[in-house]
């Protein structure tokens, strides 16, 4: 555990002593819990229409695929077009793109980055190395399949895949979502311990609470 | 102008054979070996005197038939426009060499580097034993020639099942001479 998380004592400015205890403090522990769909399926419909044609990808590359990321942000292929745009922080994000190999230290800050994202939120594995290890199938700090540890809505293959087949995938993943069959989120809530352990059976020092957000 | 500069350093320090990779000039680069005793003198004969002020890099060799560890210090002399690199032997098991990074501010993140990835220990190098790469690991030093990568890999991550590989010699056996098997 780092230091800056243990629980200490501090004083304030105004000279008053307390105690704090970042785990407890600072992020809500509380588990994530399944979204209940619309009242009636019309609705939910509506909603799943207005979530397929407005997709914020969260700008965070784990890998080498990011690099087909930028011309897709730029005028060549122009994502903007079908209402894919890129943001800064998870807060305003609500698709995340694991670009490529994910090394272990950075499935770290991709599941506190996915868990910081508000529902309804979608993860789309981005090339063979989120779906089998691809040619990092022997390494000893990548993961192998990404949806051990997150759920996956849509893999994307290729090593790595075009901008074209990005602008397809995120197509594929519209209708998904359309369907209301992108409902990785809930599914997160649903095995929350599965995913948990299968995150701490990877990441040996786990020095987070075991839901950020 | 290499071979200069050996016979002039062998004066002072028991140096080894000079192995010339790339004669000059310019761009000259070999390389020489040395007792790690005399490495420190000698960097510092090299950076003061002899005008090589720029530690290229330092990096690591596992010789595990020798049980050694082999201790690359390339430094350039940017206005003759060569390089050197000091190579010194440890012993594999416990392997220590004394820091450097009182002479080059860098060579604490090589040393740094060296100490997660090969588990050879620079005493009092400036963070030397903070997480450089790895978090949370395990198992002994990656780049140890020892370390099995394969078996790591199959016993700590989940593999998806179906995957299927070919040995090339095989296949291409098969493919270039199918009568023959």
């Amino acid at each position: 555990m780092k230091e800056e998380l243990l629980k200490r004592t501090v004083k304030g400015p105004d000279g008053v002593e307390f105690e704090v205890e970042p785990l407890r403090d600072y992020y809500c522990e509380a588990a994530p819990t399944v979204m209940p769909g619309a009242y009636i399926k019309i609705v939910e419909d509506l909603f799943n229409w207005a979530r397929a044609e407005s997709l914020w990808i969260l700008g965070f590359g784990t890998g080498c695929g990011a690099i087909e990321m930028r011309p897709l942000m730029t005028p060549r292929f122009d994502a903007y077009r079908y209402g894919i745009q890129w943001r800064p922080t998870p807060r305003q994000a609500n698709l995340l793109v694991i670009s490529g190999y994910l090394s272990v230290k950075t499935l770290k800050r991709a599941i506190r980055a996915y868990e910081q994202m508000q529902n309804p939120k979608y993860v789309v594995g981005l090339g063979s190395c989120t779906i089998n290890g691809g040619m990092y199938w022997d390494s000893y700090n990548t993961i192998k399949r990404l949806d051990q540890y997150l759920p996956v809505d849509l893999y994307i293959t290729g090593c790595m895949p075009r901008p074209e087949a990005l602008l397809a995938g995120f197509d594929d993943l519209k209708n998904l979502i359309r369907a209301g069959q992108a409902e990785g989120a809930n599914q997160y809530a649903e095995n929350f311990d599965w995913y948990k352990a299968n995150q701490k059976q990877v990441i040996h020092d786990w020095d987070m609470p075991d839901y950020n957000w | 102008m290499m071979r200069e500069l050996h016979e002039r350093l062998k004066c002072l320090f028991p140096l080894g054979e000079l192995t010339e990779q790339r004669r000059g000039p310019p761009n000259e680069l070999a390389f020489v070996s040395l007792p790690g005793a005399y490495l420190r003198p000698a960097l510092l004969h090299l950076r003061d005197l002899e005008g090589f002020t720029h530690l290229v890099l330092l990096t690591a060799v596992d010789w595990l038939e020798e049980g050694q560890f082999q201790l690359t210090y390339l430094l350039s002399n940017r206005t003759q426009a060569r390089d050197i690199g000091l190579r010194v032997f440890l012993p594999r098991d416990g392997a220590t060499m004394a820091s450097i990074h009182d002479l080059w501010p860098t060579a604490a993140t090589y040393q740094r580097e060296l100490r997660e990835m090969f588990g050879i220990d620079f005493p009092d190098s400036p963070g030397v034993n903070d997480d450089f790469i790895l978090e949370g690991w395990i198992d002994m030093p990656p780049y140890r020639r020892d370390f099995d990568t394969k078996r790591f890999a199959a016993e700590n991550f989940s593999q998806r099942p179906g995957r299927t590989t070919t040995d090339p010699e095989q296949h291409m056996k098969a493919k270039l001479y199918p009568g023959e098997n």
